[in-house]
């Protein structure tokens, strides 16, 4: 077995004060190895999206341990994080998230922008990943042009692009229809399966988590449920 | 990394190009307005300083009533005569001496006419103004002393009634005179308060004494200091003979005044510093509201752009990128509003340099100053809405719709 990619341990997020103290999550351990595809199910208000954005390290959890590829995480500033996920995350998104009236191109560009690559390799860089998820030809059509599983594609060659050691899903199929999801999800199996991209996604369909190579569901800020998913149910 | 972000800035600046625009317009009115003024005050600087070089330092006028005039005291003071002229001719300190009496009439040639004002002199009085002769001649003493029907007029003058030929020889009837143009005079441009200089006809002074007013009186008299006397002592010498002349008794005021002309123009120099640092200072309040329209727009722009912040967030922007992103924006933008306002600015006070007939001076300090104000309003107020994006929480500003 691998070694654990992303370790939680006891992680705690709680909102306000008080008594009006809300507990996100309440002491959750998970650990992600590499080459993984997890699926995070639970009711809404069960802390699936809280933990999502601390895996993403978009958010501090206010106690316990997170280990990112062994490194503490948990305590990193602003910018640190910032840094993280521009090196080791990509994210993809339930409402795509894209930059409107900017190019297909232009998009998958941003976070190597950010990552201060010259404008030729962007460029390059770009144009591959969106080959890569079959979306050839569409480098210079804004979000506007595009279908609901395209601009999702989209989405998905930006968080590509980087080669980050995990992409991050936040229902990634919420905003589309069955068809669509269906592509979707066969992509981010193909990634998962023959790339051996660390996947983590969090859904409320069982359809698409049955997609995944392991169920975690969350319940009360817990996890409640983890298992391996079992082969031929898509 | 610069150099993407000015890019950047640029692309969001041209995706939305009419507001891009009418966030800059406070800008660019307030520098447009700060270039003008002082691009057109200093016009008239150098244009007053021209004139005092032209009219020379050495020139004096002598006027009848005493220096501070209230209301109505110069009727008593007798105008001179020319025997007062004569008199002053023969003071060593001044090298020329001519009368001045002036009136307004209509000169009439052919079918065409021009109001215009008509000073009765003699030939000193070019060379105390500094004038020249582009054509024809000067007065001889023959027709300055006999008052001969002969003129010389200014190029304004010509240009209504004779258009662009050649006017020396033709006549030409002011009142009931008809008189010869003799002399074409070399066109001088606007005075220091903005009057037509050119606007004007030149007689023999008995000529306009005689035929045009109908009395003996010379109003003023410009005198041309001798060289190396200095105007203290040229003032004193005429004051002196005046004094006598008029016979005022010692501890009486002079019922005369003796001006040189620096006392003139440092007096409009200064009138000129004052206003323009007024209609300055009036436009650069301007400069400062358009600041805050910048500021206004770019707040909202920030919240439009949310979304868009998250999502660099998201890819691994750093706050501090962030807060440059928007600020390069604020200052591309108001930096562009700089260089359109200087384009503005300097096309107006052009033009109207033209229609006052003052020097068109522009300056570069004032124009890198202005340039660099913008700048710096782009900063100032472009820095509250940048660090408003660069504070914002990357899980809100996703979820922001």
């Amino acid at each position: 077995m691998s070694a654990p990619l992303i370790e939680l341990r006891g992680i705690t997020r709680t909102y306000g004060e008080g008594e009006a103290m809300v507990r996100a999550l309440d002491g959750v351990d998970l650990i992600i190895r590499e080459g993984e595809f997890v699926a995070i199910m639970g009711p809404s208000g069960s802390g699936k999206s809280t933990a999502m954005n601390i895996i993403g390290c978009l958010d501090r959890p206010s106690d316990g341990h997170y280990l990112f590829n062994g490194v503490e995480v948990a305590t990193l500033d602003q910018d640190q994080r910032a840094l993280l996920r521009r090196n080791y995350l990509g994210f993809v998104f339930q409402g795509f998230n894209l930059l409107a009236r900017t190019t297909a191109l232009e998009n998958v560009e941003l976070p190597l922008i950010y990552k201060g690559q010259p404008r030729a390799e962007r460029v390059a860089r770009a144009g591959a990943a969106l080959m890569r998820v079959g979306l050839e030809g569409r480098e210079d059509h804004a979000p506007s042009q595009l279908s609901g599983g395209q601009q999702q594609r989209v989405a998905i060659a930006r968080a590509l692009v980087g080669e980050p050691m995990v992409m991050l899903a936040d229902e990634p199929t919420g905003n589309l229809d069955t068809k669509r999801s269906v592509e979707i999800m066969e992509l981010l199996r193909q990634l998962n399966r023959d790339e051996g991209l660390t996947i983590v996604m969090v859904t409320h369909e069982e359809d698409m988590a049955a997609y995944a190579s392991r169920l975690v569901v969350f319940t009360d800020g817990r996890v409640v449920r983890d298992e391996p998913v079992t082969e031929g149910a898509a | 990394m610069l150099w993407e972000t000015v890019r950047l800035a640029f692309t969001a600046i041209i995706r939305n190009v009419l507001r891009s625009f009418l966030t800059v317009l406070g800008v660019v009115i307030g520098v447009a307005a700060v270039i003008a003024m002082v691009t057109v005050g200093q016009g008239s600087s150098v244009q007053v300083s021209s004139n005092v070089e032209s009219l020379g330092t050495n020139v004096l006028v002598l006027r009848s009533g005493a220096r501070m005039m209230g209301p109505g005291t110069r009727d008593t003071a007798p105008a001179f005569k020319l025997s007062d002229v004569e008199a002053l001719r023969e003071l060593t300190v001044l090298s020329a001496v001519a009368p001045v009496v002036s009136t307004s009439e209509t000169a009439v040639y052919g079918n065409t006419n021009r109001a215009t004002s008509i000073t009765g002199t003699t030939a000193a009085y070019l060379d105390i103004g500094g004038w020249e002769i582009a054509r024809g001649r000067s007065f001889t003493t023959l027709e300055d002393k006999s008052g001969a029907n002969v003129c010389i007029i200014g190029e304004t003058v010509r240009t209504a009634l004779f258009g662009a030929t050649d006017p020396t020889g033709e006549t030409i009837r002011v009142k009931t005179i008809s008189c010869e143009v003799i002399g074409l005079l070399v066109a001088k441009g606007a005075g220091s308060f903005g009057q037509d200089q050119d606007d004007i006809i030149l007689m023999p002074v008995r000529t306009v004494q005689r035929r045009l007013i109908g009395d003996q009186d010379v109003a003023s008299v410009s005198m041309k200091l001798a060289s190396g006397v200095s105007s203290d002592r040229g003032i004193s010498e005429i004051e002196t003979l005046m004094r006598e002349r008029r016979r005022i008794a010692i501890g009486e005021d002079d019922n005369f005044s003796v001006t040189d002309m620096k006392e003139i123009a440092s007096m409009l120099g200064s009138i000129n510093a004052v206003l323009t640092g007024l209609l300055s200072s009036v436009a650069a309040v301007s400069l400062l509201v358009g600041g805050i329209g910048i500021m206004n727009i770019m707040l909202v722009s920030v919240t439009e752009r949310t979304r868009e912040i998250g999502i660099r967030l998201a890819v691994g922007a750093q706050a501090g990128q962030v807060l440059m992103q928007f600020l390069v924006e604020a200052v591309v933008l108001s930096v562009i509003g700089g260089v359109i306002g200087i384009l503005t600015g300097l096309g107006l006070a052009y033009v109207a340099s033209g229609f006052m007939s003052i020097p068109f001076s522009p300056s570069v300090s004032v124009v890198a100053l202005a340039f660099f104000f913008s700048a710096v309003v782009g900063v100032v107020f472009g820095y509250f809405p940048a660090r408003a994006a660069a504070r914002l929480d990357p899980i809100e500003a996703l979820r922001h719709q």
